[in-house]
């Protein structure tokens, strides 16, 4: 075994191996921690997948701001009133079905795709940072800007929701 | 590399020495910091410091970590075990990756990969969430505070550190630190604080890119104070209302591992500022003093300068409230970054 496959597999490795403690863990802030290392697996996986610009994204939208969020909101909502959360299963079958469909778009997605050429992807690509910027800005430059004015949206209206309980 | 990679003929062991390498670095850098910042603290407040181990004391910092490394590992009877052991080390991982992006020399850089000023940005939230860990695991209420506190100054402050690294990467082209600190090669007047090199701008250009640059470089320092807790912005461990922060609860190995990762993040924002502004390795002299090892050098010696500086305000300067941190990062630096970025886009088109 070389050092890539080696570290593919201990990347799969953390990946999985957090996500079932953030399965099955019965304490919430535990599961929630849990997800730093399938987020950062995932990451990992990213950079074989020759992605690495997503990659690095994926450390900084998911750890460095949704999660602390969520570690956020569950230690003070723990801690304040004093009672431990335990998480339990509910509404059991409506989340069979949707896991159900991703795992048949993952699936399907892993089918159709030729991994035989991964190999001369692989060294044909050097950089793909540039050529995302360009792509960003020139075709795909309308849902790019939709997508900034629909968070810029949700920022102001957080802000205004915050703003108006603080009043009252 | 090549070399080593001949001799050992293993490239996993070859992978593990070469990342090994900045860890050495660390711990003896560590033990000079830690004698130095005792040393300027003293000199400051007009006293000696330490004066009996050894000559001025210099055995000191040696003394201190034995000490350290002898102490009882104690776990509060209510802390959440397996996250308070782990909380140490999520923020040192967090910290040590910074330093695979950090030109260390021409020939020595952990990962030359091309989104190296962008894995420093995201690779800082590994900090964030190790610090919230320790603070909520120690189950004590000043230690959440401090890690909230922590939590949130390192998000805002993210974001001017993350507007003056993109000023960079706009004027140089990339956001690989080798590149960038190759780009300003060639002395003193070349660096990125003073405009960038001739090659690349004319005389005009360079004359009206220069406050910018220095308003970013002192805004980047000034950020990066904030991502690394230290004062002004050391509400995180606040010692008079907080009693430490998130590390109260801390002793022995893993209190030092807290401190280690502190010293090394201050170490790696100098490093940082000093290869997107101050020319990184390359010499202030031109090609007068410059080469492999004159490079480990210069960098060494202008990322000390950047942690003395931290030490010296740190040993002048009063702390902030909670108010006055947020109000400085979102209404005072980030809308003037954002003002350097448009002059700066501006004169590069013109």
């Amino acid at each position: 075994m070389d050092l890539f496959t080696i570290l593919f597999y201990v990347f799969a490795l953390i990946t999985l191996g957090a996500a079932c403690v953030v399965v099955f863990s019965r304490h919430i802030v535990r599961a929630a921690f849990a997800l730093l290392f399938a987020f950062f697996g995932v990451a990992g996986l990213y950079v074989f997948l020759l992605a690495d610009f997503i990659a690095v994204t994926q450390l900084m939208v998911y750890i460095g701001g949704i999660l602390v969020l969520i570690i956020f909101g569950v230690m003070l909502t723990q801690k304040q009133i004093n009672v431990d959360i335990k998480t339990s299963p509910v509404q059991t079958w409506p989340a069979v079905l949707i896991v159900a469909a991703l795992a048949g778009v993952l699936i399907g997605m892993f089918w159709s795709t030729d991994w035989a050429r991964m190999g001369e992807i692989s060294t044909a690509t050097t950089a793909t940072t540039p050529k995302l910027g360009e792509m960003l800005l020139t075709t795909y430059v309308l849902p790019f800007e939709v997508a900034s004015v629909i968070l810029l949206v949700a920022l102001v209206g957080s802000a205004m929701i915050a703003r108006r309980e603080r009043n009252t | 590399m090549e070399l080593i990679q001949s001799l050992l003929a293993n490239e996993i062991v070859v992978a593990i020495l070469l990342s090994a390498l900045p860890l050495v670095f660390i711990l003896v850098y560590a033990l000079v910091t830690l004698y130095m910042e005792m040393k300027v603290a003293a000199h400051m407040q007009d006293r000696l410091a330490y004066m009996r181990t050894g000559w001025h004391g210099v055995l000191q910092p040696f003394a201190d970590i034995l000490k350290l490394l002898q102490k009882e590992d104690i776990i509060p009877f209510a802390a959440d075990k397996l996250l308070f052991q782990l909380a140490p080390y999520v923020v040192f991982i967090g910290t040590y990756a910074g330093f695979a992006f950090i030109p260390f020399s021409s020939i020595y850089i952990g990962s030359n990969i091309n989104l190296g000023a962008f894995f420093l940005v995201a690779a800082g939230s590994l900090v964030v969430i190790g610090i919230l860990m320790g603070g909520w695991a120690s189950n004590n209420k000043w230690s959440i505070f401090g890690g909230l506190r922590s939590a949130s100054q390192m998000i805002s402050y993210e974001i001017p550190t993350a507007l003056a690294i993109v000023i960079a990467v706009m004027i140089t082209g990339s956001l690989n630190l080798q590149d960038i600190v190759k780009f300003q090669e060639g002395g003193i007047h070349n660096w990125l604080l003073f405009g960038g090199p001739m090659a690349s701008v004319t005389l005009t250009q360079k004359l009206l890119l220069i406050p910018f640059t220095l308003v970013t470089f002192i805004i980047l320092f000034t950020a990066s104070l904030a991502e690394v807790n230290r004062t002004p912005f050391d509400l995180p461990e606040a010692e008079s209302e907080l009693v430490q922060g998130f590390n109260t609860e801390y002793s022995g190995m893993r209190f030092a591992m807290f401190y280690l990762a502190e010293y090394a993040n201050m170490f790696l924002v100098s490093g940082v500022a000093v290869s997107l502004f101050l020319g990184g390795w390359s010499s202030p002299f031109g090609s007068l003093m410059s080469g492999t090892i004159w490079g480990i050098f210069w960098f060494v010696l202008k990322a000390m300068v950047f942690v003395f500086l931290q030490i010296w305000i740190r040993w002048t300067l009063p702390r902030l409230r909670v108010d006055q941190l947020m109000y400085t990062s979102w209404k005072v630096l980030t809308p003037l970054l954002f003002g350097c970025l448009f002059a700066i886009g501006l004169i590069l088109v013109w």
